[in-house]
């Protein structure tokens, strides 16, 4: 009886088994035994050997430790920046009343436009082309600053408007979940504080921010995760050729090591990605034990 | 510190386009003692919670004036009118513990009134020994039963030492044992710290129970101010009549003919010096007295024997509700359950007449 009753569990599961192994499960673990086969040629499907070399290579591999550091400056750079602003944006909406829904509408639009769409515009605002500088330019002319140009110029440019569109790409989501959060703290705290006389800074230090601390929580850790995992938008802005920008990301590195000019390298491909699984995973723990030792109720 | 309520008008505007505007607090003007308890008392929607927050100031008032003593509050914001508020909800702040709960209005204090680490502590203490929640101090609330979350707020409210402390349905969110226990504890609390003291209420056994001084009140205007007692023997309308005691009194459609008070067509009682008039007649549940020979005859539906008193129900042509309920003290009980019909002579200090028309109560002499 009981071992018809397991079949039955198991062929109700069945969809769902086939689906994840066959879309999670194997991929995962050929990406394991890929990243442990040296010398993997693609054509002949045969490998010299098994050990970490690839591991090794990748580590060693300059466009590998630049994605590196162009992913870790854009994680460090606009993780934080863009809940803050977003968490600035939706206070502000938040006490204002007319006009509420128009703003609202106003700054979750970008969350509903095409990637490429929006880089194209990024492309205008800051491309330095024979004819024209562009807008950004002209506005740092004004100021009596100099032409710089942000595409094809210097690092810390083209880092700058990696940042700025990544921030003000998933500002949206984040304004949306916030701005719910700030309205689902029951209005009696605030009284509460009122007749006590609290001023207001510390009505957001002490109240506002704890009660919505679950939700800003989750904000960082997936903001964490979306930015490691960052390359489309690099794609949107410099083009596909991202090496040669010096502007790669690392699923961008495991792109082209797959399907790009250098491509046909599915092992050191697979070592990378092993790699960021590795970095993110570690940052999500850590995150998560942050945030348990900060939401307290 | 008394606290005085001018002329005071609360109107808010309609919703919906078009729509009048809802006047929930009309033209109120009552002065509250020194260092009493008043309960406001009225069924919900009555205008009785916005009343309390324009005292406390997290609402504006539209027009008149609130004194506290002898200042002017009215446009004083909540911060510096010097009162404490203890929320229907309690709205203690989740993540922190009791005691920080309770010392969070004393952080807020700047300037020279600011307080050491230890002298808030100290403080606090002495309103947890005040409101009994000493053990419980470094709990946060989800770890503490409704009850002591009560006593928390309450001791938040206390703990700057408040002009007027207000309580927003103090017990609705409490069991029925411990709601008892609870106002007690409120009555001993507002005695010991000599705090004049308004809380809300629908429950009108509540506001009786503990308060000095009763305001009834009905789609925001004022029925009655009198002392728990008076209110319920003297009530001034049919209104105030129905909302005070359990079980509710009985209203009878009557009538005043030639010094005689008819029920139907049942004459009842004497009633000297009141215009012959179609009345409504009010007994109390403890007015009526079994008697055979009674005027008023009714047709038994069930006695419900309740250990020290019995309950007789019955009905009537002429009575408005739909089942009379009579209190008789179960020693006095000689009613045969199974009889068609039940006589009662009636106690006439317990029977209240009120016009037809007016709803206001005749007063009867003698």
């Amino acid at each position: 009886m009981s071992g018809k009753n397991n079949l039955k569990g198991w062929l109700y599961l069945l969809p769902a088994i086939l689906f994840l192994g066959v879309f999670m499960v194997y991929p995962l673990v050929d990406v394991i035994i890929y990243s442990v086969e040296e010398g993997y040629n693609s054509a002949s499907q045969s490998y010299k050997g098994i050990g970490l070399y690839n591991f090794s290579y990748v580590l060693h591999d300059p466009y590998f430790l630049q994605a590196i550091k162009n992913t870790f400056l854009l994680v460090i750079i606009t993780v934080p920046l863009s809940t803050g602003i977003a968490l600035l944006i939706s206070v502000l909406l938040s006490s204002i009343k007319p006009l509420r829904n128009l703003f609202q509408t106003v700054y979750f639009l970008p969350y509903v436009t095409n990637t490429l769409a929006v880089g194209l515009v990024f492309m205008i605002l800051f491309k330095k082309t024979p004819y024209s500088d562009g807008m950004i330019n002209l506005v740092i002319k004004w100021f009596g600053g100099g032409v710089v140009d942000f595409i094809e110029g210097p690092y810390w440019a083209k880092m700058f408007v990696m940042c700025f569109y990544t921030i003000w790409v998933v500002m949206p989501f984040k304004i949306l979940i916030l701005t719910s959060a700030l309205a689902s703290v029951n209005q009696t705290y605030y009284n509460a504080a009122k007749v006590d006389g609290t001023s207001r800074g510390r009505i957001f230090r002490k109240i506002t921010l704890p009660m919505i601390s679950p939700m800003l929580f989750y904000l960082i850790i997936t903001g964490f995760i979306g930015a490691f995992k960052a390359y489309s938008d690099e794609v949107a802005i410099f083009g596909t050729d991202l090496n040669a920008a010096g502007m790669n990301t690392i699923v961008g590195y495991v792109y082209d090591m797959l399907y790009g000019n250098s491509g046909g390298y599915p092992s050191y491909a697979s070592a990378a990605a092993l790699i960021l699984f590795a970095i993110v995973f570690t940052i999500t723990v850590i995150n998560l034990k942050i945030s348990k030792n900060n939401v307290q109720y | 510190m008394k606290v005085v309520l001018q002329n005071l008008y609360k109107r808010f505007p309609n919703q919906t386009k078009g729509g009048a505007e809802v006047v929930a607090v009309n033209n109120f003007n009552f002065e509250i003692p020194d260092g009493k308890l008043i309960g406001l008392l009225g069924p919900s929607g009555c205008g009785k919670s916005t009343t309390l927050n324009l005292i406390s100031g997290l609402e504006k008032v539209s027009e008149g004036k609130i004194f506290f003593g002898e200042d002017d509050v009215t446009d004083l914001p909540p911060e510096r009118r010097g009162v404490g508020l203890v929320f229907q909800n309690y709205a203690l702040y989740p993540h922190l513990t009791a005691r920080n709960n309770i010392i969070f209005p004393l952080q807020n204090l700047k300037g020279k009134d600011k307080m050491t680490k230890e002298a808030m502590n100290a403080k606090a203490e002495e309103v947890a020994r005040l409101v009994q929640i000493e053990p419980f101090l470094d709990r946060k609330p989800s770890e503490m039963s409704g009850g002591q979350q009560q006593r928390v707020a309450i001791a938040r409210a206390l703990v700057k030492v408040p002009k007027v402390l207000l309580l927003d349905e103090p017990l609705s969110n409490l069991d029925a044992r411990l709601r008892l226990q609870t106002r007690e504890e409120i009555r001993r609390i507002q005695r010991d710290t000599g705090v004049t003291t308004i809380f809300v209420t629908h429950d009108q056994e509540e506001a009786m129970s503990i308060s000095d001084l009763i305001v009834v009140m009905k789609d925001g205007i004022i029925q009655q101010i009198d002392k728990p007692q008076n209110v319920y023997d003297f009530p001034v309308n049919l209104f105030v009549a129905k909302f005070l005691g359990t079980p509710p009194i009985n209203v009878f459609e009557g009538e005043v003919k030639g010094d005689r008070l008819f029920i139907g067509e049942q004459d009842v009682l004497e009633m000297k010096n009141v215009k012959d008039r179609k009345v409504y007649v009010g007994v109390r549940p403890e007015g009526f007295i079994l008697d055979e020979n009674g005027p008023l005859v009714c047709d038994l539906s069930a006695v419900e024997v309740m250990g020290r008193d019995t309950s007789v129900v019955s009905t009537h042509p002429a009575f408005t509700g739909v089942t009379i309920r009579s209190i008789i003290d179960t020693a006095e009980n000689k009613v045969d359950p199974e009889a068609a019909q039940v006589r009662f002579s009636l106690k006439p200090y317990k029977v209240h007449i009120f016009d037809h028309e007016t709803e206001e109560r005749i007063p009867v002499e003698g």
